[in-house]
């Protein structure tokens, strides 16, 4: 995958670091990159050029040259751009005066628009209004037949009078369908068109007669958030076809970057009204140019992970959690499987880490995240017993003998996931100790976070357990390296708890430094303590 | 439900999951530090046959004393400049660079960017090609754009590479039928796309059987079973909602029953990120075959791509790769503007042929791919 805009920007103005005023070739640089973010996710040229000269022109003004951090500043200004551009004005649907409202749904084919007619019957339904739904896509072969499942599921009522597949004219059908509608009292009717191509003449005439026969308070043209350079041409036709009045941005849960949006939105000046998410009838909604910015940006995503960690996390245990942690416990393993199996339904794990700000600097490593790893992780934690899981400590070698023979692993890595877990477990502690987690303040912190700090940690890790198995060997004790890193790991507790523990480091650093002292110098010491007594 | 709270559970799962990272990566590299080594011990102690040797060294002296027969003025020229671009030397470069002014100027390379760009192609692959393009012109001394465009078209062919295999493997194995599983995104064209090969295969005079696994979108099955009936194929259809993968397997097992050339199995549009639908698809593919026993593959997974879509085109067609390795791709809707440029890309990244390209909703609407008419099309 491409690193984001903002990586790239960096990146560029690392060598101005020190400088006043950005000169004309750092801002054409920038203008580069720009382009080259904007052409990946699918902007269409023509857009892109408009919109870079644009961003030159700003970049080239005080607003930017004077500002502390040139290149912050200018990835604002072209979320502000950006911005500017998606969201330009939104609007609400126009509802007929007198009833019926009509809408017409038009695109190319494969947009979704079938699909996309049932969702807006539901939602209409759920905005309290009767739609009904149109059959006039007589073309495809069962649209017809889709459209009244679709219906069904909606709980709308379809009028379907020609069975489709070729048969019958879809003009007459629309133009029915209103006197029918005003008989059976719906107070929206939604026609529903067969999937066109712009340079089809003869389609796009038939669209314009749709349009003209029931003139229609809104035409939404449906388009595809994967479409790339064509989405220009698609829009023009479409607009100067069926002068359409608001866009729907379909099949948005995808990983495109969506530059359509934006390419649709300059070229036509049309708004961005609905974006649709999804193969559910509910999976519709209002579209949020702020975050459309920042996914054609690849900025992270921060609003939407936590909105989808919302729908899919289970309500009452995150509730109970969240009670836990502000009474001081600790999260348990029993915690962490049930937010697993929300956390799952998300999908792909690259994909949410990839929506954490600040995650693109490990795009590396992501990519070569295998996501069985997850399962793993699950499997080890599935085989340990309830009251493992609630208290871990407990956890000595032939336990974790077991829960390796279980989970079809090594010892080695219930050992890493122990491990992991107790820092994550800190992790939680020093957060809610520092007043849980402000906003915006705390995400800063977010870039280091997850661990990947400790990754040469792993190495630190592992040199410890090491010198722990040769204490072990001459000490003539038998060697159980589990029991020992447990005991090193309660040590390992104590000292963080006594020592400073600043809340930052705790989050970010994860205390790697601190550890690798307490290796070195303490553990000899530590063990003779520790360990007869523990036995 | 708290914001921060939630974020802190995401925060603290996906540390868990992840810090082991760094750690498995490490791992890996090592173990494939062992086999590169491996491997070099086997060149090691793999016998060196002297014919090898006298072959090599016969060739080496035909190489040199062919660089001392006196080449034609014209292509003098050339080999200098081609010396030149190549040395990294300050002189070299300024010394190529006075001997081919070229006389192109910026706009026409500019020309040249976009129109690779607007068809969807990619800033990476193109700014790759319009590099090696101006060294090539260097080289030669080209002037004329009308010749560029020449040189262009040249490599575009070259890298959508006219000699692969677009073939269908329709032929399947012994008496058992073969098996074509259709996959891509929702809205690709994956059903029509089935309509038009079966319409092929019948021409063909193949028998061919459809398999609707695509029990999920509402009247899939129905609109497959129209494209089937128009040409007298049957279909073997599922419940709405049923498991694709059994609709699959008795799609093919009553092929082999009835002694079927082709079993052609349409599954549902799903986007590549949901991991979900991703696995279940895997499952298809591997129980459509069971009923021909042990060791028979699918013979053909087809990657049915929207000639509209953008740079999300490579991701779709890595995913799916990964998934249910494809071995093909069919480019449709390619009778509208776009040009379906990221099927360079994708063939060039993974090595699958384009094998058919869609050209409309007409029934005989599809067609084979090759290679010059679909670069023509994309300077068009």
């Amino acid at each position: 995958m491409f690193n984001s805009l903002s990586d790239r920007l960096t990146a560029t103005f690392k060598n101005l670091r020190g400088k006043g005023r950005l000169s004309e070739a750092d801002v054409d640089g920038t203008i580069r990159e720009i382009r080259r973010a904007l052409l990946d996710a699918d902007v269409a040229l023509p857009v892109v050029r408009a919109f870079t000269g644009r961003i030159r022109e700003r970049a080239l003004s005080e607003e930017v040259s004077g500002a502390l951090n040139p290149g912050q500043q200018v990835v604002k200004v072209v979320n502000d751009e950006l911005v500017g551009i998606l969201g330009g004005e939104t609007r609400r649907l126009n509802y007929a005066k007198r009833p019926p409202t009509v809408i017409m749904l038009a695109g190319l084919q494969g947009a979704g628009k079938t699909t996309l007619a049932g969702k807006l019957a539901y939602w209409l339904k759920s905005e309290g209004h009767r739609p009904m739904l149109v059959a006039a896509d007589l073309q495809r072969p069962n649209a017809v037949n889709q459209l009244e499942i679709v219906g069904e599921r909606a709980g709308a009522f379809v009028y379907a009078p020609e069975p489709g597949n070729g048969v019958g004219n879809p003009v007459q059908v629309a133009t029915d369908s209103l006197e029918v509608a005003k008989a059976k009292l719906h107070d929206v009717v939604i026609v529903d068109t067969a999937g066109r191509l712009g340079i089809d003449e003869e389609l796009m005439q038939q669209a314009a007669d749709i349009r003209s026969a029931v003139n229609p308070d809104e035409v939404l043209f449906v388009i595809d958030a994967m479409i790339g350079q064509d989405a220009v041409k698609t829009a023009e036709a479409f607009l100067e076809g069926v002068d359409f009045t608001g866009v729907v941005l379909s099949k948005l849960d995808g990983d495109s970057r969506g530059g359509a949006a934006l390419s649709v939105a300059e070229v036509t000046g049309k708004p961005i009204m609905f974006a649709s998410t999804g193969e559910s009838m509910k999976e519709f909604g209002q579209f949020h140019p702020d975050r459309m910015a920042d996914r054609i940006l690849d900025m992270g995503d921060i609003m939407t992970l936590i909105e989808q960690a919302e729908k899919n996390f289970d309500e009452k245990e995150t509730a109970k959690l969240q009670k836990k942690v502000e009474a001081g416990e600790d999260f348990d393993l029993n915690d962490f499987l049930t937010q697993m199996s929300g956390l799952k339904k998300m999908g792909s794990m690259k994909k949410m880490l990839g929506m954490m700000p600040g995650m693109s600097q490990y795009k590396d490593q992501l990519e070569n995240f295998d996501e069985r790893e997850v399962d793993r992780v699950e499997a080890i934690v599935r085989s340990m017993t309830p009251a493992e899981r609630t208290n871990p400590k407990i956890l000595n070698g032939s336990r974790r003998a077991r829960i390796a023979k279980g989970a079809g692993t090594t010892v080695t890595a219930v050992n890493q996931l122990m491990e992991r877990f107790t820092q994550a477990q800190k992790m939680m502690r020093g957060m809610t100790r520092g007043g849980g987690m402000p906003g915006g303040g705390g995400m800063p912190g977010m870039g280091g976070m997850p661990g990947m700090g400790s990754m040469p940690g792993g190495g630190a890790n592992r040199k410890k357990k090491a010198v722990g198995k040769k204490k072990g060997r001459k000490g003539g004790q038998s060697g159980n390296p589990a029991k020992r890193a447990q005991q090193a790991q309660a040590l390992e507790d104590k000292k963080a708890g006594k020592t400073k523990d600043p809340v930052g480091s705790a989050f970010g650093g994860v205390d790697l430094d601190g550890d690798e002292e307490f290796d070195m110098k303490n553990l000899p010491k530590g063990f003779g303590g520790m360990f007869p007594g523990g036995k | 439900m708290d914001q921060p709270i939630v974020l802190l559970i995401v925060a603290a799962i996906v540390f868990m999951l992840v810090v082991g990272l760094g750690f498995t990566l490490r791992v890996n590299a090592k173990r494939k530090g062992l086999r590169d080594r491996r491997s070099i011990d086997a060149d090691v102690t793999g016998e060196l046959k002297i014919d090898d040797i006298s072959e090599a060294v016969a060739k080496e002296k035909e190489a040199t004393r062919g660089s001392e027969v006196p080449t034609e003025p014209a292509n003098r020229l050339v080999r200098l400049r081609e010396r030149l671009a190549k040395s990294n030397s300050g002189l070299g470069r300024g010394l190529l660079s006075l001997l081919s002014r070229d006389n192109l100027d910026e706009s026409t390379w500019e020309e040249i960017e976009d129109t690779l760009i607007l068809a969807d192609v990619g800033v990476d692959p193109t700014t790759e090609l319009v590099d090696r393009l101006r060294e090539r012109v260097k080289v030669l001394g080209t002037r004329e754009p009308e010749e560029v465009r020449g040189l262009l078209r040249e490599e575009l062919i070259k890298l959508v590479d006219p000699t692969m295999d677009r073939e269908l493997a329709v032929s399947g194995t012994g008496d058992d039928p073969a098996v074509m599983l259709v996959v891509g995104v929702n809205g690709a064209g994956k059903t029509t796309t089935v309509g038009k090969i079966a319409r092929v295969l019948v021409a063909e005079d193949q028998t061919v059987l459809l398999g609707a696994a695509d029990t999920f979108r509402a009247a899939a099955a129905e609109q497959l079973s129209t494209w089937g009936g128009r040409v007298g194929v049957e279909t073997v259809r599922g419940e709405e909602g049923a498991d694709p993968a059994s609709v699959a397997y008795s799609a093919v097992e009553r092929g082999k029953s009835e002694n079927t050339d082709v079993v052609l199995i349409d599954t549902a549009g799903r986007l590549q990120n949901k991991i979900g639908l991703m696995d279940e698809l895997g499952k298809v593919k591997r129980v459509a075959t069971r009923p021909l026993g042990e060791g028979h593959e699918i013979d053909e997974v087809l990657l049915v791509l929207d000639a509209t879509t953008g740079q999300n085109g490579m991701q779709q067609a890595k995913v799916f790769a990964e998934a249910v390795n494809i071995t093909g791709i069919v480019l449709t809707k390619l009778d509208g503007t776009a040009k379906g440029g990221i099927v360079v890309a994708v063939q060039r990244e993974l090595g699958v042929p384009v094998k058919l390209i869609g050209l409309g909703e007409g029934a005989d609407d599809l067609a084979p791919f090759t290679a010059e008419g679909f670069v023509d099309a994309l300077l068009d």
